[in-house]
């Protein structure tokens, strides 16, 4: 048997990156899964490679959230692990030059979409057929611990969210839930989008080798690397980790930096 | 319990277990078998006192009596993997003790045998098995692999437990560095900490056991319902949920996963 076998799963922003090799990851595992997001063609070929359904969702849209998981329970009776994954950086700048309209893009997304995400799946999980049961995975970064200059909004998201996690899993055992709420904090990961900016940059090999010298490992990490830890943190194996931060940076914030 | 117990996914890799007779110890050692690798544990009872630990083991597995304090008995143990096996990729440096009481009345020698073993135990480790870690990790994708058990003691502290707060405190660091020693050598080793919150072990119950005899509690029974309390869980943990966590570091999900700390703890750290 197939370790997420008979589990429902949810993934927020699986149309590409870390959210659609989570997708892969947690169907050949054996989950059923519905990833949301925006860009339908990206959606139609991950649905194609992995058998999972798509659902057109913007986290933050607060009112849709009710719909969705009705949709997802009266199809499939259960819900056993959400990932909360969608993301962006749209907007973001340093303290001295985000516009409000930017900062409030990125904590929308990143922070309000985050919390309307463990709330619903919270909601759902607690109603599951065989008791509150359930995982659900937040995808912070090692940005939560180190803050980056020109990126304000996504370095505080990215640490407010684990302060999120840690207050999830706290009320779920004071409500005597087997829900439970980590979060797993990767280094760069080599997705569609770094590659993308690598390319477009002036020196792309420079900046290649700034992004993989971040890591003492002197590399960046590969999806399905964050992807096995997310499949991990959902499935039983970790049935006693709540409330925890999962690093996966290649030693990235393990010392000093250069040093 | 598991689903995916037996996966085979750590098939054809050797792993070493220090304090592999009970505890945390002996369920990394079952799961290790569970998932196709072979297995040689270490710990201070005499092989015929682990005689029949080891023959409901089964084959994959061997046992060699080593104080984990000891070079002498270091040199042994890398004898004998050397010899039975020539290859290593997991090392889990699990052996400890605790130790419990108010910081006037420690006794010198009390704390340093808890960081002989805590700690001193935990390097000896890591530093006689480098290179057989190295030469075999190359052939492994995500490299050999180290797991240092600390504790969510070395995390946090807690009241009139010193001593194993910075015998635990000092394995958590000591596995970042090295963590960075290696990455930085380009060297296939990865090192990571373990951090279990309360389980039911045979050293839990001791360690309960010394504080009803003080007169803390009226019963064990009663100490673990305090500690489940305590937990946002709701209760303790079995020593497998360690072992599940051992094993995804051990094997090749966790190839980018180095330097950091796996808190299995059920939100206890949370709070």
């Amino acid at each position: 048997m197939k370790r997420l076998e008979g589990k429902v799963a949810l993934v927020t922003g699986g149309t590409s990156g870390i959210g659609a090799g989570t997708v892969e990851r947690l169907c050949a595992e054996g989950a059923t899964v519905i990833f949301t997001g925006s860009n339908r063609a990206a959606a139609d070929k991950v649905c194609a490679a992995t058998g999972a359904q798509f659902v057109a969702h913007d986290v933050t849209d607060a009112a849709a959230w009710d719909g969705l998981m009705a949709d997802i329970l009266d199809r499939h009776g259960r819900l056993d692990i959400a990932f909360a994954n969608a993301g962006t950086e749209s907007g973001d700048g340093s303290i001295e030059d985000i516009a409000i309209e930017g900062w409030n893009n990125v904590i929308g997304v990143n922070l309000t979409g985050v919390m309307l995400t463990v709330q619903h799946a919270m909601r759902a999980m607690a109603k599951n057929p065989d008791g509150p049961t359930g995982s659900i995975v937040v995808n912070s970064s090692m940005n939560a611990h180190r803050a980056m200059g020109n990126f304000v909004a996504y370095s505080v998201s990215k640490s407010a969210v684990v302060a999120l996690v840690k207050s999830a899993a706290v009320h779920a055992g004071n409500r005597k839930y087997q829900i439970r709420v980590n979060a797993v904090l990767p280094g760069v990961v080599e997705t569609a989008m770094i590659v993308g900016l690598i390319d477009k940059s002036a020196d792309p090999a420079a900046t290649r080798g700034a992004y993989e010298g971040l890591s003492p490992m002197g590399r960046m990490a590969s999806v399905d690397e964050v992807a096995g830890m997310v499949a991990w943190l959902a499935s039983d194996e970790a049935r006693f980790c709540s409330g925890g931060e999962f690093t996966m940076d290649g030693a990235s914030t393990a010392g000093m930096n250069g040093v | 319990m598991i689903e995916d117990l037996g996966s085979q996914r750590l098939k054809g890799r050797v792993a070493l277990v220090s304090g592999g007779l009970r505890g945390i110890g002996l369920a990394c050692v079952e799961r290790f078998l569970a998932e196709g690798a072979e297995v040689v544990l270490t710990d201070l009872s005499s092989p015929e006192d682990a005689a029949e630990t080891l023959a409901r083991l089964g084959q994959a597995a061997s046992y060699v009596q080593a104080n984990v304090t000891s070079e002498d008995d270091w040199a042994t143990v890398l004898a004998a993997v050397t010899e039975r096996h020539g290859k290593l990729h997991i090392l889990v440096n699990n052996a400890g003790i605790d130790l419990t009481g108010p910081v006037a009345t420690t006794s010198l020698e009390g704390w340093r045998k808890i960081m002989s073993i805590n700690v001193d135990g935990v390097f000896l480790g890591v530093r006689t098995f480098v290179p057989l870690l190295e030469q075999s990790g190359a052939a492994v994708k995500g490299g050999a692999s180290i797991i240092n058990v600390s504790s969510i003691m070395g995390l946090v502290g807690m009241s009139e437990v010193s001593g194993y707060n910075a015998s635990k405190g000092a394995v958590r660091l000591f596995t970042k560095s090295i963590a960075l020693e290696f990455a930085e050598k380009k060297m296939p080793i990865r090192a990571n900490s373990l951090h279990p919150g309360f389980v039911i072990t045979p050293l839990l119950q001791e360690g309960f056991q010394r504080w009803v005899d003080k007169g803390v509690a009226e019963k064990a029974q009663d100490l673990v319902d305090l500690m489940s309390s305590k937990t946002p869980i709701g209760r303790l943990a079995d020593p497998s949920e360690l072992a599940s966590a051992v094993y995804f570091l051990a094997g090749s999900d966790s190839s980018y996963m180095t330097g950091a700390e796996l808190v299995i703890d059920g939100g206890w750290t949370a709070q």
